[in-house]
C-alpha cells in the first residue's frame, strides 16, 4: 500500500481508538480529503473531530495547543510545512514551554503533521524542508516519515506520551510503496533502522539520512554496492531531534566514517550537529571528518533542471558516499 | 480561596474586601521590589481590581481562565492562593510553579497564564473547543489588553471561534496604554467593531465600578454559556500605575484624575466607614503573613 494510504489508515485508528484525538487543518475534509488526500475519508467518519480551518495557521496551532492543554490529543495539518512559519510563535513560546514553565502541571502534546519537501516544481515557498528551524527547540520531538517506520506505532508512541512533536512527510514519500528495500539487509536499532547489502563489518562508511532522503540514499547504497562494490551501511532514524546517537555511534565505530544526508538548505543544520557531536565524541576512531550533504542554501526554485541542481537527490549522495567510503 | 472566605458577608464589603485584597497584595510586591526581595520584573493591576472580581465572581468550577501578563488580579479573584503566587514571585521553590513561571506563566486548576501577547486566544478557544466537544456545560475565559489588539492572532480566532460557536467570553481590558503607547496610536478604528465584525455580540462599558461591571459579566457569562457561543465583554478602565516598573511617562495630571475614580473608592463610598477601614486592616494583616510566610520558605 502507499504510503499515504498507510497514513491515513494510521489516521483513522487513532480517530477510533482514542475519542480524544482532533484532526484540525486546512481543506481537510471529505470530499477533497486534504492537499496530500491523507485525510481523506475521515471527516465523514468522524465529522465532529476532524476539522477544517480557516487559512489561519497561527490559529491552527493555538487552537491546538488549547484542545491539548484542556486533555484532547490535536493532531493539526500544516498543508504545506512552509508554512510552519506562521506556528512558530506558538509552537516555541507557548506549545513548548507550558509543561516546564507550569512545573509540570499541565501537557500540551500537540502532534503537528507537516508535509514537507521539494522535486515537484512547486517552487521557493511549497517545497521547503524547514525542520532545521525546530531542531533542538527544548521540549520539542521532531521526528520525519520514512517508508521504513510503519506510522501507526509512530502516532500510537506519541498518543502515548505527552511531548509536542513535529512529524515531517516529505510529499514524495506519499505516492511511495510503503516497506523496505527488498534488496538490503535490515535490522532495527531501537528506532532506527539499519540497511545495507553486506554485514556492518564489510562496511566502511555509515550514512545518515531521513524521509525521503532515506529513499534515495538506500537507492544509492544499494546501486553501490551491486555495480561499485561499495559497502557502506544506511541508517535512518525516526526520530531527529532529540536523536538517540547510540545506533550511530555503534555504526561509526565499525565503519570509521560517517556522512549525513538531508534535504534542507546547508549551514547550522541537522547534519553540521551531528558532525560536531560525533567529532567531540568518537575523535580519533574517525578515519575522515563527517561529511555533511543538505541542500545549496539559497531559494528552491521553480524550474526543474535548476531544482535539481540545488535540492539535494541522488547525485549528490552518490559523490559523498564514494568519498565517505574511502 | 478568597471567593469561598467571607460568603457571609454582605455582598458589597466582599467584593471590596476581594479587590483591595489584589491591591495590597500587588502594593506589597512593589514594596519588595524596592527592597530588593524580587527578582525580574512584575505588571501590576492596580486600578482594574474591579475587572478581575467582577467577571470571575461568576465563574464556576470546571470554567477555565486564560490570563495574560498581568495576571495576579485574576489570579488571585480566582483561586485565592497568595502564598502560591507571593512564593513563585520570590522565586522559591513552593511556588505554584516552583519559582520556573514566576510573575506571568501561571497555572493552576482552571487557571493559566502567559506572557506573549495574542497567542493565548486562540489557546483559549481551543480549551472552548474541547469543552464544547466533551459536551461540557463549562465555559472559557480569556482576558487580554488593548494593546494585544495588534496582534494577528486575535482575528484569525474570532473568526474561528465564531464559526465553530465554542463557548469562549473574551473580556478586553483597554486600560488605555499599551506599554508606553496610547490607544490612540495603538488602535484604529473601534474596538467593538473588531468583535462584530466576526458576528461575535459586544458588550462594552466605561466603568472601574466593581458593581457595574458585575452585572454586565453575569449576563456575559450565564449567555456563553447557555448559547454555547462566543461573545466579547470591553472595559474601558484604566491603569493607575506603570507598566512593569518605573517605567511610567504618562502626564501625571491624567494619572492623578484616574485616581479619584478608582474601584476602590467608588466601593468604599457604598460602606461604612467602620467598615472599610476593619476590612482593610484585616486585608493588610493577611497579606504581612503571606509575606512572611514566604519569606521563610527556602
Amino acid at each position: 500500500m502507499i504510503f499515504a494510504k498507510e497514513l491515513n489508515a494510521a489516521l483513522h485508528e487513532c480517530l477510533e481508538t482514542d475519542e480524544r484525538v482532533v484532526l484540525i487543518g486546512e481543506d481537510i475534509v471529505d470530499p477533497y480529503g486534504g492537499a496530500f488526500k491523507v485525510t481523506r475519508g475521515l471527516s465523514t467518519d468522524f465529522p465532529e473531530r476532524v476539522r477544517t480551518t480557516p487559512i489561519s495557521e497561527g490559529a491552527i496551532a493555538g487552537v491546538s495547543a488549547g484542545l491539548a492543554l484542556a486533555g484532547m490529543r490535536p493532531i493539526a495539518e500544516v498543508m504545506f510545512g512552509d508554512f510552519i512559519t506562521l506556528c512558530y510563535d506558538q509552537i516555541v513560546n507557548h506549545i513548548t514551554k507550558y509543561e516546564a514553565m507550569y512545573n509540570g502541571k499541565a501537557t500540551c502534546p500537540v502532534i503537528f503533521r507537516v508535509p514537507s519537501g521539494g522535486h515537484r516544481g512547486y517552487g521557493p515557498t511549497h517545497s521547503q524542508s524547514l525542520e532545521k528551524h525546530f531542531l533542538g527547540v527544548p521540549h520539542l520531538r521532531v521526528l520525519a516519515a520514512s517508508l521504513y517506520h510503519d506510522p501507526r506505532a509512530v502516532l500510537r508512541d506519541l498518543l502515548g506520551q505527552t511531548t509536542p512533536a513535529l512529524f515531517v512527510e516529505h510529499k514524495l514519500l506519499y505516492p511511495q510503496n510503503f516497506g523496505r528495500p527488498g534488496g538490503l539487509l535490515a535490522t532495527d536499532d531501537g528506532t532506527t533502522v539499519c540497511l545495507s547489502a553486506v554485514p556492518r563489518e564489510d562496511c566502511t562508511a555509515t550514512v545518515l539520512a531521513y524521509g525521503y532522503q532515506a529513499m534515495l540514499a538506500a537507492q544509492v547504497v544499494e546501486q553501490l554496492a551491486i555495480e561499485e562494490e561499495i559497502f557502506v551501511e544506511l541508517l535512518v532514524p525516526l526520530e531527529l531531534s532529540p536523536l538517540d546517537y547510540g545506533p550511530i555511534e555503534r555504526s561509526v565505530a565499525v565503519t570509521k566514517s560517517l556522512v549525513t544526508v538531508e534535504e534542507g538548505t546547508a549551514g547550522w543544520s541537522w547534519g553540521t550537529e551531528i558532525a560536531a557531536v560525533l567529532s567531540a565524541r568518537m575523535f580519533g576512531r574517525l578515519r575522515r571528518p563527517v561529511g555533511v550533504v543538505a541542500s545549496v542554501p539559497t531559494v528552491i526554485p521553480s524550474s526543474k533542471s535548476k531544482e535539481s541542481r540545488m535540492l539535494v537527490g541522488t547525485p549528490q549522495i552518490d559523490v559523498a558516499i564514494r568519498e565517505a567510503a574511502k | 480561596m478568597i471567593a469561598a472566605v467571607h460568603t457571609d458577608e454582605p455582598r458589597d464589603l466582599r467584593l471590596y474586601r476581594r479587590m483591595r485584597f489584589i491591591r495590597r497584595f500587588e502594593e506589597t510586591l512593589l514594596d519588595l521590589f524596592d527592597e530588593g526581595v524580587l527578582n525580574g520584573t512584575t505588571h501590576a493591576c492596580i486600578g482594574q481590581e474591579a475587572d478581575a472580581v467582577g467577571v470571575i465572581e461568576h465563574l464556576r468550577e470546571g470554567d477555565h481562565i486564560f490570563s495574560n501578563h498581568r495576571c495576579h488580579g485574576h489570579y488571585l479573584a480566582r483561586t485565592g492562593d497568595a502564598l502560591g503566587l507571593m512564593a513563585e514571585i520570590m522565586g522559591k521553590e513552593a511556588g505554584v510553579c516552583a519559582g520556573i513561571g514566576g510573575s506571568q506563566h501561571i497555572c493552576a486548576p482552571g487557571f493559566m497564564s502567559n506572557g506573549v501577547q495574542g497567542g493565548i486566544v486562540p489557546t483559549a478557544a481551543g480549551i472552548a473547543l474541547a469543552m464544547k466537544l466533551r459536551g461540557a456545560d463549562t465555559i472559557s475565559v480569556v482576558f487580554i489588553g488593548d494593546g494585544t489588539l495588534g496582534e494577528g492572532a486575535v482575528y484569525e480566532t474570532l473568526n474561528i471561534a465564531a464559526l465553530w460557536q465554542v463557548p469562549l467570553l473574551i473580556v478586553l481590558e483597554n486600560n488605555e496604554w499599551a506599554q508606553s503607547t496610547p490607544v490612540s496610536l495603538n488602535t484604529a478604528g473601534s474596538m467593538a467593531a473588531r468583535f462584530e465584525a466576526f458576528g461575535i455580540p459586544v458588550t462594552e462599558t466605561t466603568t472601574t465600578d466593581v458593581l457595574e461591571i458585575d452585572r454586565l459579566a453575569q449576563k456575559e457569562v450565564e449567555l456563553v454559556r447557555s448559547l454555547n457561543s462566543p461573545r466579547a465583554l470591553i472595559v474601558n478602565t484604566y491603569r493607575l500605575c506603570h507598566h512593569s516598573k518605573s517605567d511610567d511617562h504618562r502626564p501625571e495630571a491624567e494619572v492623578a484624575i484616574r485616581w479619584q475614580i478608582e474601584p476602590l473608592v467608588i466601593q468604599r463610598a457604598r460602606l461604612s466607614e467602620a467598615d472599610w477601614r476593619r476590612v482593610d486592616s484585616e486585608v493588610d494583616e493577611q497579606i504581612a503573613e503571606v509575606v512572611a510566610t514566604a519569606r521563610a520558605l527556602p
